[in-house]
């Protein structure tokens, strides 16, 4: 039947009265916003990049890198071991992707393998039992003993270094001084970048598009680079290029004595004398003693910064540099020592990352965007109603409002979820609001149909809203799971439609349904306390 | 309420039409067969017009600083550059130019050098609205995550259907959606309008409102084979599209306004979702009158499951069963 419990009737006008109070806020400036009491709701909703212009960028976390880094480690980490246990090793090197150890002795590859499995971690969830190793030792020839990296250790490590990377890049973007960037994984091996308001990505790209790995190294004290490529390269030493293609190539010990990891702050500064940019680091504590140890034992010979595998200078010790901090000079411009900087405040990535993907708006397009959603939204809106009243007389008024209610709560869940309005959005809000009336639609055309079959008004009313029901849910349900697939399955502007139309097809139902049937409800009571018989209006 | 003018709705139907759909069924479902298979073979030799989210590569949306750009002196400058193909064309105003640069080889960097390129050359005189550069291994993903979505929205809506209606309803819906799917996707193909990650969404969206078509109509073939235990299936059905018909058109005509308005005030940006989403609502309307239902025909419906339900008068307010509609015992 038609009614309405008290209790119901509240219900329904303190949702709308919600929902439009959710949706004010969008209608004042940020200014007026704050003289508001604050029991009143102050969120706005959040536009799409493509609305308020901005910059996307997906950036990939190469595995091979990160593997390359995990062999190094892992050799590193066997030698180490391996003279512990004061096995003699007499080759040590990565040979597809895979850590080949050569012993001295053949007779003790059982120690030597016992030693090394010790290597071994388990990576995966170990309450579950779904754990795996990350790593396989086994015995080669005679006398090797092979490390391999498995697939789900490498995965376990591009997991932590992409962890890793995003608070690394979380820290260059807000160095950048932008406002409320989003960083998020996506994938496996995927950060996502998204900045408001952002129009040139060309200082963005080059802040994140370096590692920045920074090490002090001893240079070899006798050998140059260009006697030892020439020649063999003495044990524990490798040639570094220079940072442009032509010289300053050095050869360096290829363990650094500090790595940048210990520096506790860098900041761009001009060097005294030649008034040339350069950056002043300081170390924390135990980078400071080592790097003071090296410096006192090392006095008139020179060493190396390496930053990205490439020398950036080779000055000379002059004096212990018992402080912990220094500077360094390179051919920076000012741009570029504030930019290094930066990255050395941040940390170093783990690996490097690649942009995969990069969509940027300007302002000026996404501000034309919402004048023509806005007009489009107007008309479309405007139609609709005229539309409706046209062709359902008193009814469609009712319809009308079911509609703005419809919009209202729409908006205001979406303000509430926290999700973006973007331009395929406002498509789907206005798409929503045809979906809307055609479960007005339904129900009118049916009370029309229970008339003419000669039902009594009251009857007719009432079979129109419960048939036409059925047939609502259904075809709402429908278009949902779609709109779910959109959702689980799509990115970018797939998914911004896809959120816009599932808020619309569920409160589509409210908003048409219940609330247009609230307001036959009303009417039908006021009819007949003046008149005995009466017409439907439809 | 009391001030509220009493009016009556002008219906405009004429609700005593009993158009004869069913007699034509034959010549209907030819009709579509022919156009899915036109579609299949466009699409097979002219293939689409990929954006650059499918393509790979960049493309940039420009505005010149003063009057209108001058596409010739851009065309000469870009070719240039020696990034191969460079695609240009005005997009909406005189003054603003849109500009697709082909995926560079070489890798994911490439793109970005390229970008680089092209806005440097640009500097000063024009400036840049809007840039996209999707890389290699995102295309390919894309172009592959577009196709699964479309598949699985429309296996997720033939599983409800199959779910609250018999098989035949859901054969019925599968058809008709793939219509529609194959025949947008074909006019796409044929005018080589770009096919790019909105065009899914909106391919997704007319599946979304051709099933709702196709949904009211077989509610209300469920509720019919309810209430006339013997008439015959090729009237039901055709008296079911009849009385469905004005809700169908009103409803249609609602969103085809909304859908123009969208069209013409919308902006350059969503112009082609806008175009893809009108087309799918006049061909998701058509086949929910023209396939779904008349295909219904075709396969025949178990009458038996109608069931224990007393013969039903026309004015029998009896509510359809909700779930699946043959958990009636014989």
């Amino acid at each position: 039947m038609l009614h309405f419990s008290t209790w119901k009737q509240i219900a329904i006008i303190l949702t709308c009265a919600l929902g439009v109070l959710l949706v004010l806020p969008n209608f004042f400036s940020k200014e007026a916003l704050a003289r508001w009491p604050s029991w009143i709701p102050h969120s706005q909703l959040n536009l799409g990049l493509d609305l308020r212009g901005g910059a996307h960028l997906l950036l990939s976390m190469e595995a091979s890198e990160v593997r390359k880094d995990w062999l190094d480690t892992l050799r590193d980490d066997a030698r180490k071991r391996l003279r512990d246990a004061k096995i003699a090793v007499s080759g040590l090197g990565i040979a597809n992707n895979v850590v080949q150890v050569r012993l001295s002795k053949p007779e003790e590859t059982d120690a030597a393998l016992k030693e090394l499995r010790g290597l071994i971690q388990q990576t995966g969830n170990v309450i579950l039992g779904t754990s795996v190793t990350d790593l396989t030792v086994t015995k080669g020839d005679a006398g090797v003993i092979l490390i391999a990296p498995t697939e789900a250790g490498i995965q376990h490590r591009v997991t932590g270094a992409v962890s890793a990377a995003i608070e690394t890049v979380r820290r260059r973007v807000d160095a950048m001084g932008t406002t409320e960037p989003t960083i998020v994984r996506q994938g496996s091996s995927r950060i996502l970048v998204q900045v408001p308001g952002l129009q040139d990505t060309a200082q963005l790209k080059e802040l994140i598009g370096k590692t920045a790995k920074l090490s002090f190294h001893e240079v070899h004290p006798t050998v140059s680079a260009a006697e030892a490529q020439q020649g063999r390269v003495p044990a524990g030493y490798k040639v570094y290029p220079g940072e442009d293609q032509e010289g300053g190539a050095q050869l360096l010990r290829e363990t650094p004595v500090v790595r940048g990891d210990e520096l506790v702050d860098a900041q761009p500064a001009f060097d005294q004398r030649t008034n040339e940019p350069i950056i002043t680091f300081r170390f924390n504590n135990a980078g400071a003693r080592k790097f003071g140890n090296f410096t006192r034992d090392n006095v008139g010979r020179p060493f190396a910064i390496v930053l990205d595998d490439h020398v950036i200078s080779a000055p000379v010790i002059r004096d212990a540099i018992l402080g912990g901090s220094g500077q360094i000079s390179g051919s920076f411009t000012v741009e570029s020592a504030n930019q290094l900087a930066i990255q050395l405040r941040s940390g170093a990535l783990p690996a490097k990352l690649t942009i995969v993907e990069e969509r940027t708006v300007g302002p000026s397009l996404g501000a034309d965007s919402i004048e023509a959603g806005k007009l489009a939204g107007i008309v479309g809106g405007a139609a609709t109603i005229a539309l409706t009243i046209l062709a359902y007389g008193t009814f469609g008024i009712f319809a009308v409002v079911g509609l703005c209610v419809h919009g209202i709560l729409t908006v205001a869940l979406m303000t509430l979820a926290g999700s973006a309005l973007t331009l395929p959005g406002i498509a789907g809000l206005v798409l929503g609001i045809a979906m809307a009336v055609d479960a007005n639609v339904l129900i009118y055309e049916r009370i029309r149909e229970e008339i003419r079959s000669g039902k009594s008004p009251i009857a007719a009313i009432d079979a129109g809203f419960t048939r036409a029901f059925i047939t609502i849910a259904d075809s709402q349900l429908t278009t949902l799971a779609c709109a779910l697939v959109m959702f689980w399955l799509g990115s970018g502007p797939i998914r911004g439609f896809a959120v816009t139309l599932t808020i619309g097809i569920c409160t589509s139902i409210f908003a048409s349904v219940t609330v247009v049937r609230l307001l036959v409800f009303y009417w039908l009571n006021s009819v007949r306390k003046t008149r005995r018989t009466f017409e439907v209006p439809v | 309420m009391r001030f509220l003018p009493n009016f009556k709705g002008y219906d405009f139907f004429p609700h005593d039409l009993r158009l004869p759909f069913m007699r034509y069924k034959g010549l209907c479902l030819t009709l579509s067969i022919i156009g899915m298979a036109l579609a299949l073979l466009i699409v097979g030799v002219r293939g689409f017009n990929y954006g650059v989210d499918f393509k790979g590569g960049s493309m940039l949306e420009v505005q010149a600083n003063s009057g209108a750009a001058d596409i010739a002196a851009l065309r000469e400058k870009l070719g240039r550059l020696g990034l191969g193909a460079v695609q240009i064309q005005s997009f909406g105003s005189p003054s603003d130019v849109l500009i697709r640069v082909e995926q560079q080889p070489g890798g994911e960097a490439e793109q970005q050098v390229a970008l680089k390129k092209v806005t440097d050359a640009l500097q000063g005189q024009y400036i840049t609205r809007r840039t996209e550069v999707v890389g290699p291994a995102v295309s390919s993903e894309l172009r592959m995550t577009g196709f699964i979505a479309v598949a699985a929205g429309l296996l997720a809506i033939v599983a409800y259907v199959w779910f609250r209606f018999e098989w035949q309803f859901a054969l019925g819906a599968i058809v008709a959606l793939t219509h529609d799917v194959l025949l947008v996707a074909g006019i796409f193909a044929l005018f080589q309008f770009e096919f790019d990650l909105s065009i899914v969404a909106a391919l997704l969206t007319i599946l979304g409102y051709s099933v709702n078509d196709t949904v009211v109509v077989s509610d209300r073939i469920r509720e019919n084979l309810r209430k006339f235990k013997r008439m015959d299936l090729n009237e039901l059905l055709n008296l079911s599209i009849n009385e469905t018909l004005s809700r169908t058109i009103l409803t249609g005509c609602t969103a085809i306004v909304v859908l123009l308005a969208l069209y013409i005030f919308g902006g350059e940006v969503i112009r082609n979702f806008n175009l893809a989403m009108l087309l799918g609502v006049v061909i998701g309307t058509y086949s929910s009158i023209f396939i779904a239902a008349p295909l219904l025909g075709y396969l025949g419906v178990k009458r038996e499951w109608v069931g224990t339900a007393p013969q039903a008068t026309k004015a029998d307010a009896a509510k359809p069963p909700s779930g699946r509609a043959n958990l009636a015992t014989k």
